[in-house]
């Protein structure tokens, strides 16, 4: 059989894709929080590891831009190295570790320690966009109930958790309504991560490639986290430092060090971890 | 210190590489050719196509070589080529009562004008081992007999729904692949995502509204299998002009409808069109075809078979294997979140439990 000369586009994506995807971002940007039915194509990995936040990247990354790629938080995650040499395959732009050197930063499940700053925008790779999925299973009554405003179910739900066990039983993927308005699946990040949604200075933007949905939080935008007065949300926090560079205040791993169930805690954001540590070391050559 | 599962890319690149070795087997035998893949396998080659959305035999028998035969990873591949190939507009739609069928049998009618034709089946093998003899007949038959529809035949005598209702206007027809789903569905769109759909999930729809979910009382009126002529307008042109030829079965379901109070008792239709030879396939998505048309006859909807987000939304395998296999990657955050909650509610319980048993002594 004579060799058929397969060539892809840059980006991988084809162009008229690439502009069906940023008009539908526009959409996303100007409603926030509602989730904007896109024509998700398929791309060169399994629906469900990323092809949403891959097709957002695809149709914005540009020759000036600079990615980073991080899952579970760290950017040597198999799935992280693998999307980031995509990316470095199809588009050839400069990819990074480093969160504040990063204009473009595709995640799975966390949102870097460092603060976010202007003109950055996150990507997201979203499993099930829908926060009402698992209370209500079809689409239509789920559409219907964003259009109505109406989110009793999700506080019954909430309601009900605090009447069987005393606290809100979601840790990930917690419900936030943004800018009083829309519900919202922040994708499964632990709700550690849900206060640095509220009135960032970064674009956040959320892509449900096998679902065909993307939505979008604008910079400044109020998001709040579902609670109650007397019950309000309550995002994790951890007891001990990490074990490595002694950060507080920052999402942990539990690492499994030994077969008597002995461990130890370290940061997630591998980043973040990498340059405290390294800041620690200098400042105690230099003392 | 810290050696957990935060692999590299060197692990990446060693997994590959012992990938491709599995894939190559005893280097001492000749490696298999696309072309025998797709002369050999051909049955294998259809499904690639019909459920890869891509009519391309050579393609499709690259992708299950690179695919070292994992049929969804092969289809997978396939539809990430295709999305990326431009699209000048639509062929005109194919008319199959026109190909000259290499099988075409119908269960409804002992005798149909233009006859009955086995063709290449493994209908009436007995299932033994046995070597391949590879001798041909010489004859297949397959001469100009005009060979009618059956459908159309039962339709001249208004038993059997029309090919489209009299007030039809020849809509453009959607295109799932290139715009957003949103449910309810038009009848061309989940054709669509049945001819994509997962044979085997199709399959159990179908036998499932055989056994009473949502039956359907179908009898197959006829399955035919040939190759049939593509043609596209080219508005420059202003006439059609052939592109090529594509094999495809045709499966027309005939079933029974006792009428309401708008129409007559009369004989409805499923219907199912694959790439290739694809027999199986095509007989499940009319099943499913016509069990999803519950609401146009005003059926009860009590089945899965019959429930066009269920069915539509789960079909397709591409989606299904990745979402399913996608548990692989880490979840250690979010474990740890959940870590965090369960240790909180242990904590509660065991208090409560220890409070209860000072208040019991």
């Amino acid at each position: 059989m004579s060799a058929q000369q397969i060539e892809y586009n840059i980006g991988y994506l084809d162009e008229q894709t690439k502009r069906m995807i940023r008009r539908t971002l526009l959409k996303a940007v100007a409603i926030p929080g509602f989730q904007v039915p896109f024509a998700s194509r398929e791309v060169p990995l399994p629906r469900g590891w990323g092809t949403g936040g891959v097709q957002l990247t695809a149709a914005i990354i540009g020759s000036d831009d600079v990615l980073k790629v991080i899952d579970q938080g760290a950017d040597d995650t198999t799935n992280a190295v693998s999307i980031r040499a995509f990316f470095n395959l199809v588009a050839g732009v400069p990819t990074t570790t480093r969160t504040e050197d990063a204009t473009i930063i595709q995640t799975r499940h966390r949102i870097p320690e460092t603060p976010l700053g202007e003109g950055q925008i996150m990507v997201y790779q979203v499993p099930i966009p829908e926060p009402l999925r698992f209370l209500e299973p079809r689409e239509t009554e789920t559409r219907r109930m964003h259009a109505l405003n109406e989110y009793g179910l999700m506080y019954v739900k909430l309601y009900e958790d605090i009447a069987k066990y005393g606290h809100i039983a979601k840790t990930y993927d917690y419900p936030v309504l943004v800018n009083d308005r829309y519900l919202m699946a922040p994708s499964p990040t632990p709700s550690f991560d849900n206060p640095k949604l509220h009135q960032s200075q970064a674009l956040h933007i959320f892509g449900a490639g096998r679902e065909k949905r993307i939505y979008a939080i604008p910079p400044h935008t109020d998001v709040e986290s579902l609670g109650f007065e007397d019950y309000p949300f309550e995002p994790q926090s951890f007891d001990q430092p990490c074990a490595i560079c002694g950060s507080t205040g920052v999402y942990l791993d539990q690492i499994i060090t030994d077969n008597a169930g002995g461990a130890m805690y370290a940061c997630s954001d591998s980043d973040h971890c990498e340059r405290t540590a390294a800041r620690a070391d200098n400042e105690e050559a230099a003392s | 210190m810290y050696v957990a599962v935060k692999g590299g890319e060197k692990a990446i690149a060693n997994a590959h590489a012992l990938l491709a070795k599995e894939g190559r087997g005893d280097p001492g035998i000749p490696a298999i050719g696309r072309d025998a893949v797709a002369g050999q396998l051909p049955v294998l080659v259809s499904r690639v196509m019909t459920e890869g959305s891509l009519y391309d035999p050579k393609l499709a028998a690259r992708a299950i070589l690179q695919c070292q035969g994992d049929v969804l990873e092969a289809i997978t591949l396939v539809r990430s080529y295709r999305t990326t190939l431009p699209r000048f507009g639509y062929s005109e739609p194919i008319d199959t009562a026109g190909l000259a069928p290499q099988r075409r049998v119908s269960a409804t009618f002992k005798d149909i004008p233009g006859g009955q034709q086995l063709g290449a089946t493994f209908d009436y093998t007995h299932r033994l081992f046995a070597d391949p003899t590879g001798d041909g007949p010489t004859d297949t038959g397959a001469d100009a007999v005009p060979m009618p529809r059956v459908s159309d035949l039962l339709g001249s005598d208004a038993l059997l729904e029309p090919d489209r209702a009299a007030d039809w206007t020849d809509p453009e027809p959607a295109d799932l692949t290139r715009e957003p789903t949103v449910f309810p569905m038009t009848r061309a769109e989940r054709l669509q995502g049945l001819a994509r759909g997962d044979e085997g999930f199709l399959l159990a729809l179908g036998y499932s509204t055989q056994r009473g979910y949502g039956s359907t009382h179908p009898f197959a009126g006829e399955i035919r299998v040939g190759e049939v002529e593509v043609e596209f307008d080219a508005p420059e042109l202003g006439f059609p002009v052939p592109l090529g030829r594509i094999e495809v079965t045709e499966c027309q379901m005939i079933n029974q409808f006792t009428g309401n109070a708008d129409t007559p008792a009369q004989f409805t239709r499923g219907y199912g069109l694959v790439f290739g030879r694809g027999e199986r396939k095509a007989m499940s998505m009319s099943l499913v075809d016509r069990a999803l048309r519950a609401d146009e006859f005003q059926e009860r909807i009590v089945a899965p078979a019959q429930d066009e987000e269920f069915v539509l939304s789960h079909a397709d395998n591409v989606q299904a294997a990745g979402f399913v296999e996608h548990l692989k990657l880490p979840h250690y955050v979010d474990f740890q979140a959940e870590l965090h909650l369960i240790r909180r509610l242990r904590r509660d319980f065991h208090d409560n439990a220890g409070s209860k048993r000072e208040t019991n002594a």
